[in-house]
Formats: structure tokens, C-alpha cells, sequence
């Protein structure tokens, strides 16, 4: 069993006590099971486009250090597994800057 | 957690070998980004727009292309604005539309210096010349500067399609890119239980690297496709990748080359000129070089934040700390992606501190973007935190120091934004301190009209990890050669070397090392994070174990013999059951070619990080004189936590160097801004970072805890030396004078103003 | 997009030196610094450009046994003038003890200073055999070194001052 400490923004929206017991022997199952106590935050917290890790502005934290094989990042038993904000602010979600070439 | 504590004995590991490089860099043979030079070469140079803030309504370029001796002329409608997506540069994710926009303006300029068009041409007087015939209308906006007025409700909107994160939550029409808050307890409840409680707003400047080499990059691209780069930077992978994105160009096709690096402390790990020489090239047909000059690279690069940092801070009737707060805010520049992550991490975690709360805001303004500088994020977030500590102790009456240790984090401690702490520096570097020399000596009075004090504070870095590859190859006269992916820029590809060289039994000399380009050594992140001793050292020492480990197999041939009675032990090969049987590496290699193939291993890694961090804690004496308000610096001491120093001369180099870094800092460095964005200071002279004069010796004392995700225990250090010392100079101008300052530079004006306002009893 | 023989031919002016202990003779741009003739028109790549306004040092050269930031100078001027660059430091085949210096104290991170900090030390000692540590820091005082903090550098120069003296 590990300690999952909820990142900030959900922790705000659900309340309660900042971490759960979850198992899972890597960061992609304790994530999924995750998701049946917090239904949704499997979306929130995993980007498809990069390659199998949590999301860009995200950084998560196994036992003091990043999870340095994405969701496939061994979970050992009694460890801590953090959700911290990218080392840089990171770019937020999406963006669309206005592309007016065609209009010159 | 137990750690055994038998130290490790080295041969190579921890001695003073002269670097591989050496040579040549004290000849002056070695090849800068600048010293590039390519038959058929022509140079490139860029227009910048003079604006803060502009739409560019138009923009003709034919005259330039018309002139001769110019070869391309190129603009925004050659290098289209990509979509937004994730590239991801290993220790950072940027967004690729935002990094399209910044190499290159398309619609809009967002801050002064923004390229909007580059010419290539057969001199680089030529192309200056040939940009004043480039014709660019601009209707310009009102810029936006400080962070005031950019958080303001109603402030004009940099970026229309930027969607900010609040806690999360997504917000348009912002310039407030991105806004965290981490929190654990109940700060306000600890608070109102606390003896006393102080909360002061800090202002710290922004800041240049100052590295001497301006970016200088020289591109070539083929009639095939293939492109090839030869550029100054930290990250030539991610300059393949950038480069890739940017132009819509397949990876493979991509070869970079790293140059010799004149300094970079994360200011070189964004690409600038690359994807300009590259379109350039593939226009005129020819190999193009373009060099920044000073006044660009102040302007158009990307410096560390300044911002604001309002800290409060706790404690009972023992001193121990309650609670602290912090709301931090950084000036991105015109793009977001300010460390605001970092210094969250970093602003407290040189304490317990069981209730905490950190607000944290990435502001878009219309400066250059910024880019890391040397623990990005934290020398600014620290700047306050320490110098309300000092505050804070002098109030209470406590000796920083028995505050420091009373209050010090450590194994098992839980970091303020959440994670434990392993076994780390921190009460070590405070205690070697407290035992120096430095420390227990009295400071001397000083002279009529002079005022002398002394300070401390601490810091702390995380250092990454990631992947590394490294190949090492051998030849037939028991040298080995190696191949690793990471910029030099500070003597690594020799401390890499020296942990091979301690793994194959080798001197240090008899390992060559070279820094190799992207086609020749495997994915490499960046040399930065205080990852490239550490982690290619990690992947350097795998590969050595597979060369001991397949020679051990051909020596078991040569002897007929067993490959499991084979040891390798103190340099030598040996035979378990025939003991006078010995191999000396050397011997051994010249006979590798009657066994098969030759011996090349390739050791790929992807580390975790540091184990905890590097702490340091620094001690400064300094005078004052009390008409000019120009600060001493008289002595100087730094201690860190190196893990284990591989090289200690480089080490003490990476502990002087930021602590110098961070003197300039606290005393001198800052962006004078005008109101139209423009930077006022952008030459050497104005921009003033320390000479040979302004400094005194540094002493610096490594401090040794293994960092247990390295064989040998080494740690990344180079980025914590710049983060204590412009606390610790306030700190120990507060003692001098009397009165406390709480912004970044304390220049001599600023100083003179705290004794103007001392006197008259303010 | 080529340049008429007009074009292509500025008058360049004939210039005569010595260089690096050698008579030199070449043809100087009239507009380019001393710093772009040294690095453009001869090759000699060895003394950098930093700032190019006389404010870091990285293009210390010595003229006329005086260190004189290149880019505050016109090639054209090298006229009858005797000048050392980094190129000049070592003898032949050797290290100039400050080069070896240099490398046993680890006076160098990047590298990209030193060759302006060699050429001024090596004046520095030439002019002041026994400076001392304060003389060395006034006369290093206009090279700008980001990296080391300039302790190295110094122990270094203190070094090869005490082996030649």
C-alpha cells in the first residue's frame, strides 16, 4: 500500500485529508486505482501525447525522487508518491496563438 | 534508515588530475560556437524589433534580398507558427507554439530584441548593412512591465489565446500563466499560537548569467535534407528536438554538434539562432553562422526572473518554526515558464516547518522570456526566506546559527511541498560552518567611517537525474577512449572519465574522453540540473563494468580457464586458481584481437535524481563604507554537500564560482527597465558583475554525505552555490549598518538610503 | 545575388606587423576591428569576442607590451606594432608556466576567459615579477570571468609568479 498525497488543485476541489492509502505496483496502477475512489482523475493527472507520464506541468514523485520511467515507475510497498507542479512554472494545458500569416 | 558507514577507498575518485581538455583551451586552440568555420560559410544576422510590445502591420524584405552580396533573407512567413504541443527538453516541458513565436515573430512582437527577420550574407558587415533595408511597420501597444500591472484585473492581455491554470482551474484573458499553491497543516491556526510571528515583501531583481560567450550557431542544410548544427548549447539533443518541432523536419535528419561551451548556467539550454541559420541555409544553399552580440544576448535571451516574495514565518518561545507562508511571483517574460515550481520547493527546505503554505504565480510580461539561471527559481525565493530568518533572529534574540540547526532539515523530515527528505547535508554543511575558522574568528573592528557585519544562510538544490549514455572503447595499447552526449562546461567530460578510469583500474589519463554529437553517442539529456557528474557518471561506470566484464571473458580465453575464476582487483586480472597469472589492463588489451572482436560497451542510464539535494550553507564578512555605500566583500566561506567530489578542485570551482555569482547579485545586477520595456544597462560596463577586484578568496569546505543512488555516492552540486550568498550578504549588511534592506541589488544608493533612514530615526 | 568586381573589391589597406614573434604582413578591412582582423582575415581564433564594446577582456591582446582589448582597436592600426596574442603565449612546443599554471589549479570551468586572462597575467609578470596578490587582482581587474569566481585564477598566477621569479 502506498501513501498518495492528492495533488493541490484536486485536493482543493474534493477536500479532506491530503493523502490516501492506494495499491499498485507501478505509478500507471496506483493511478487507475485512483480513479475508482476520485472518478476522473486518471484524466487529470495522464497526458497520451507524452509518451506514458502524468501531465507536462506535473512532476510526480516516487520516495523522494521523480518517477524516471513515466506511469511505469515501480511503486515499492509503504512508499510515498507525490503530484508536484513542473520544476519550470510549465506551459498550461492548451494554447492557441492567433496565426494570422494568411491575413498579411 | 541505516547507511553503512565504511568510506570507500579510490584511486582516482577524489585526486586532481589535470583535464582532458586542458590543453587545448589554454592555447586557445579549442572551437567555440564563434570559431566555427565551413568552406563556403556565409553570415548571418538578425533584425530585432525596437518595440516591447507591437503588432507588425507589414513587412517588406525585398530590398534587403536585392542587395549584393546577400544570399536569404528570411521572416515569420518562413518558419510558421507551429501548433501547440509538449517539448519536453528533459529537465523542462516548454510548448512548441510558444517556442516558435519566440525564435521568430509572426503577428506580433512581445519583447524588445524579439526577432522579426534574419538575412545570410557574405559578411557579417554585409548583413548588418542589408537589415537596414529590411522595411517593418509596427503599431505599438502599450508594453506591459511589472508584475502589478500585469496581474491586474482588466490588464492588457499579452497573449490572447493563453489559458492560464489557477489552482487547476483554467482562465482565460490572463497574463497570469500559471498560479500553484501548496499547503500541509494549518498555517493561520500555528500562527495565532506563535510567539511571534514577522512577514516582509522582498524584491529581487532579474538577473543575466552573464556567461562571456554570446550564442553562436552555424547550420548547414543539405540538398539531401540533412541538416547539421554546430552550436553553443547545454543541450544538443534538445536542440535536435527543438529543431525538429520548430521546422516540421524528421529527427534523424538532424545532426547537432556541440561546440566548446563558454559558460551557460542554463541560459544555453533554449535554442535562439538555430532554427534561423537553418531556414537561412536551406535558402542560400550555404553553411550560415550567426553570432549574438552582447546587447542581444541581454536583451533577447533569457535571464533568471525578478519578481516579488512576501515570506512570514513563525515561531514558539524556543525558536522552533511554527508556520511559514509564501507568495511568490516571477516575471516570465513574454512567455510563461518562470521557475515558480522550483522555488515553492526550495523556499523552506532547509526547515521543518510543520505548517506551510505556498502561493506561487508565473506572470507573462513583455521581457524576454526567461530561461533557468543556476538553481533556477530558488536564489530569488531564498533571498527572502534567509533574510527573514536573520530578521527574525535578531528579533528573537538567537544566534542564526542555533536557529539554523534547531530548525534543520533532515532525514525524515517532510519536505514543505511534501516528500521526504533522505539523508542529506543540510545539519553537515551548518556544523562545518560553525567549526570553521571563519566562524570562530572575530570579526576586527573597522576603521573610522566604516561599518563591518557578518551573515549567513543557507540553500538548497534537487538536482535531476535522467538518462545518459556513454561508450568506451579499447585500444589495443590499454587506453580507452569515451564517448559521452554532454556539453563540457566546467570540466565533466574529466570527471566522467576519472569513474570510469576508478572502475577499469586505470589512471585518469589513460581514459580519453570526448563530448560527441548527436549521431555518435546515444540520447543524452542536457548538461544542467546538476545531473552531468552525476548521472553520464553513473552511465560511465556501467559501461566500465561491461568492458571489465567482457575482457574478464577473453582473459579466461587467453588462460584456458574459466570466465568465473577471473577477478579483476586493484587494476589486475587474476587468476583464482592459478594465482601467479596476472594481467595488468594494458597487458591485457594488446591481446583482446586473438579473441574475437574488439571490446566497445555502451552503458545507458536514466537516473533518478540526487538523493535529496545538495545543501550548502555560506558565511560572509563584509564593510561598509558609510559615505560611498560601496560594500567589501573581506572574507568568504562556503561549504556544500558534494555527495562524494570527484574532483575536488572542480568542485571547489563550482562552489566559488556561484558564490561569486550570487555576490554580484545581491550587490550589483539588475535589469534597469525603462518604461517602454527597454533594457537601459545592457552592456558589461552597466550590467555590473564582479571582477578579480570586487571579490577576496573563497574558501570552501565540501562536506560528504553519499547520495545513495550513485555508486560511489556522488552528488550533483553545481547549481546550490549561488543560492545562499545574497541572503547571507544581507544578512551581514544588517549587521553592519543597522538597518535592514529587502531588495535585490543592494547597491550603494540603496544602502545610503537605509543609513539616511536609520539617522533620522525611521 | 553576386557582387560586381566593383563591389566585391573594398580598399583594403596593406598592413605590416609583428605577430606573434613573425613578421606579418596582410590586407586589413578598414572598418573591422583588431579583434575581427585577428579573427577573420588571419584565422588566429584564439582571442574571443565577449562583449565587443572593451568591457570583458576575452579579447586581451598586448600591443607594444601593453593589453589592449582587440575590439577597441582597427586592424589598420596594427601598423608597425608588435603584437602577442594567445596564439604567442606558449613557446614552441612547450606551456608558458601561467598555461601550466592555469591547468594544475584548475583556473578554468568553461575556458573561454583564459586566453585573455594569460595574455594579461603574462604582462602582469613581465611588468611585476613578485606581484602580490592585490596587484595581481588590480591588474586582472578588466578580464571578466563568470565561472570561477576568480580564486583559481589567482592561485594560479601566484603560482607561476613564484616558479619564475
Amino acid at each position: 500500500m502506498a501513501t498518495v498525497f492528492l495533488p493541490m488543485p484536486i485536493r482543493r476541489r474534493i477536500g479532506g485529508e491530503p493523502s490516501l492509502t492506494v495499491e499498485g505496483a507501478t505509478l500507471r496502477q496506483i493511478i487507475s486505482n485512483l480513479e475508482e475512489r476520485i472518478p476522473g482523475i486518471s484524466n487529470e493527472l495522464i497526458d497520451p501525447e507524452l509518451d506514458d507520464r502524468v501531465i507536462r506541468s506535473m512532476s510526480a514523485i516516487i520516495d523522494g525522487e521523480s518517477a524516471h520511467m513515466g506511469l511505469r515507475t515501480p511503486v515499492g510497498e509503504n512508499a510515498e508518491v507525490h503530484f508536484l507542479p513542473a520544476i519550470a512554472g510549465g506551459a498550461p494545458q492548451s494554447v492557441t496563438l492567433p496565426n494570422r500569416n494568411e491575413e498579411r | 534508515m541505516t547507511t553503512t558507514e565504511k568510506p570507500q577507498e579510490f584511486k582516482v575518485v577524489g585526486t586532481r588530475p589535470i583535464r582532458h581538455d586542458g590543453v587545448d583551451k589554454v592555447l586557445g586552440r579549442a572551437v567555440y560556437g564563434a570559431d566555427v568555420r565551413l568552406a563556403g560559410m556565409i553570415y548571418g544576422a538578425v533584425l530585432r524589433s525596437p518595440h516591447a510590445h507591437a503588432k507588425i502591420t507589414k513587412i517588406d524584405t525585398s530590398k534587403a534580398e536585392a542587395m549584393p552580396g546577400v544570399f536569404a533573407v528570411m521572416s515569420g512567413k518562413d518558419m510558421p507558427l507551429v501548433a501547440s504541443g509538449a517539448l519536453d527538453l528533459g529537465e523542462t516541458v516548454d510548448d512548441t507554439a510558444f517556442t516558435s513565436d519566440r525564435v521568430m515573430a509572426h503577428d506580433k512582437v512581445v519583447y524588445k530584441g524579439h526577432p522579426v527577420a534574419a538575412v545570410a550574407a557574405i559578411d557579417q558587415n554585409t548583413g548588418l548593412e542589408a537589415l537596414k533595408l529590411i522595411e517593418v511597420e509596427y503599431e505599438v501597444l502599450k508594453p506591459v512591465i511589472s508584475l502589478e500591472e500585469a496581474m491586474a484585473p482588466g490588464a492588457i492581455v499579452i497573449h490572447e489565446g493563453l489559458i492560464g491554470s489557477d489552482q487547476g482551474e483554467q482562465v482565460k484573458n490572463t497574463n497570469i500563466a500559471v498560479h500553484n499553491r501548496l499547503e500541509f497543516g494549518d498555517p493561520e491556526a500555528a500562527f495565532d499560537q506563535s510567539k511571534t510571528v514577522i512577514e516582509r515583501t522582498f524584491i529581487i531583481s532579474r538577473a543575466h548569467q552573464g556567461y562571456i560567450e554570446p550564442h553562436a550557431s552555424t547550420v548547414f542544410w543539405a540538398p539531401d535534407g540533412k541538416i547539421t548544427v554546430w552550436t553553443t548549447t547545454q543541450a544538443p539533443f534538445g536542440v535536435r528536438k527543438t529543431i525538429s518541432a520548430l521546422l516540421n523536419q524528421p529527427l534523424s535528419n538532424i545532426k547537432v554538434t556541440p561546440t566548446e561551451i563558454g559558460g551557460g548556467f542554463g541560459g544555453k539550454i533554449p535554442v535562439y539562432l538555430e532554427p534561423l541559420a537553418a531556414v537561412l541555409s536551406k535558402k542560400a544553399g550555404r553553411p550560415v553562422k550567426i553570432q549574438m552580440d552582447r546587447r542581444a544576448v541581454f536583451e533577447a535571451t533569457g535571464p533568471g526572473p525578478g519578481g516579488t516574495v512576501k515570506v512570514k514565518m513563525g515561531v514558539d518561545d524556543k525558536g522552533k518554526i511554527t508556520a511559514a507562508t509564501a507568495d511568490i511571483r516571477y516575471g516570465a517574460g513574454a512567455y510563461p515558464g518562470a521557475s515558480i515550481g522550483a522555488a515553492a520547493s526550495g523556499i523552506f527546505a532547509c526547515y521543518e516547518v510543520p505548517n506551510v503554505r505556498v502561493d506561487s504565480y508565473d506572470v507573462v510580461i513583455n521581457m524576454s522570456k526567461t530561461a533557468a539561471y543556476r538553481a533556477p527559481g530558488t536564489p530569488q525565493a531564498t533571498f527572502a526566506s534567509e533574510t527573514l530568518v536573520g530578521e527574525l533572529c535578531e528579533i528573537i534574540g538567537m544566534d542564526p546559527m542555533e536557529f539554523h540547526l534547531l530548525n534543520a532539515s533532515k532525514e525524515g523530515t517532510r519536505r514543505p511541498d511534501g516528500p521526504l527528505f533522505p539523508r542529506v547535508g543540510n545539519e553537515g554543511c551548518l556544523l562545518a560552518i560553525k567549526d570553521s575558522d571563519h566562524f570562530k574568528s572575530t570579526l576586527e573592528p573597522s576603521a573610522e567611517g566604516k561599518l563591518r557585519g557578518r551573515g549567513m544562510a543557507s540553500g538548497y538544490w534537487n538536482g535531476i537525474g535522467n538518462k545518459s549514455s556513454v561508450t568506451i572503447n579499447v585500444n589495443d595499447d590499454g587506453i580507452v577512449s569515451l564517448v559521452e552526449g554532454n556539453p563540457d562546461i566546467g570540466g565533466t567530460r574529466t570527471t566522467i572519465a576519472m569513474q570510469a578510469a576508478e572502475i577499469l583500474g586505470l589512471p585518469a589519463e589513460d581514459v580519453h574522453p570526448a563530448v560527441g554529437d548527436t549521431d555518435s553517442v546515444g540520447y543524452s539529456d542536457l548538461t544542467a540540473g546538476s545531473r552531468t557528474t552525476y548521472a553520464t557518471g553513473t552511465a560511465a561506470i556501467e559501461a566500465a563494468k561491461m568492458v571489465i566484464d567482457e575482457m574478464k571473458k577473453r582473459v579466461a580465453m587467453i588462460w584456458e580457464t574459466e570466465y568465473e575464476n577471473i577477478e579483476h582487483i586493484d587494476g589486475m586480472f587474476t587468476n583464482k586458481v592459478a594465482p601467479d597469472r596476472r594481467f595488468t589492463f594494458k597487458e591485457a588489451a594488446g591481446k583482446l584481437g586473438q579473441t574475437g572482436g574488439p571490446v566497445a560497451m555502451t552503458g545507458t542510464v536514466n537516473v533518478r535524481g540526487s538523493g535529496g539535494g545538495s545543501f550548502g550553507t555560506h558565511l560572509v564578512d563584509v564593510e561598509v563604507d558609510s559615505d560611498t555605500g560601496k560594500v567589501e566583500i573581506l572574507r568568504y566561506t562556503a561549504a556544500q554537500d558534494a555527495g562524494k567530489a570527484v574532483h575536488p578542485s572542480y568542485v571547489e570551482g563550482q562552489f566559488q564560482g556561484g558564490a561569486v555569482q550570487g555576490i554580484g547579485w545581491a550587490l550589483n545586477e539588475e535589469y534597469y527597465t525603462s518604461d517602454d520595456g527597454s533594457m537601459i544597462n545592457s552592456t558589461f560596463l552597466d550590467y555590473r558583475m564582479p571582477t578579480s577586484l570586487d571579490v577576496p578568496t573563497i574558501d570552501t569546505i565540501i562536506v560528504e554525505v553519499p547520495n545513495v543512488n550513485h555508486p560511489f555516492g556522488v552528488r550533483g552540486i553545481g547549481e546550490t552555490s549561488i543560492v545562499p550568498p545574497a541572503p547571507a550578504v544581507a544578512n551581514a549588511l544588517a549587521d553592519a549598518i543597522g538597518a535592514r534592506l529587502y531588495q535585490t541589488p543592494m547597491n550603494p544608493g540603496r544602502i545610503l538610503e537605509a543609513l539616511a533612514a536609520k539617522k533620522a530615526g525611521k | 545575388m553576386t557582387l560586381t568586381p566593383e563591389q566585391s573589391f573594398v580598399r583594403r589597406v596593406a598592413v605590416q606587423c609583428t605577430l606573434n614573434g613573425q613578421p606579418t604582413e596582410f590586407l586589413a578591412a578598414p572598418y573591422l576591428s583588431l579583434l575581427e582582423t585577428l579573427r577573420e582575415t588571419l584565422g588566429l581564433t584564439g582571442t574571443k569576442e565577449g562583449c565587443n564594446d572593451g568591457n570583458c577582456g576575452a579579447c586581451t591582446v598586448n600591443v607594444n607590451g601593453r593589453i589592449v582589448d582587440a575590439c577597441l582597436m582597427l586592424g589598420v592600426e596594427a601598423e608597425g606594432k608588435t603584437i602577442e596574442t594567445i596564439e604567442g603565449v606558449a613557446p614552441a612546443g612547450g606551456l608558458h608556466p601561467l598555461q601550466q599554471a592555469f591547468l594544475e589549479e584548475a583556473a578554468l570551468q568553461c575556458g573561454i576567459c583564459t586566453p585573455g586572462f594569460l595574455v594579461s597575467a603574462k604582462a602582469l609578470l613581465e611588468a611585476e615579477p613578485d606581484a602580490s596578490e592585490q596587484r595581481i587582482r588590480l591588474w586582472l581587474a578588466g578580464n571578466l570571468c563568470r565561472c570561477t569566481g576568480y580564486d583559481k585564477i589567482i592561485r594560479a598566477v601566484e603560482k607561476a609568479r613564484d616558479q619564475t621569479k
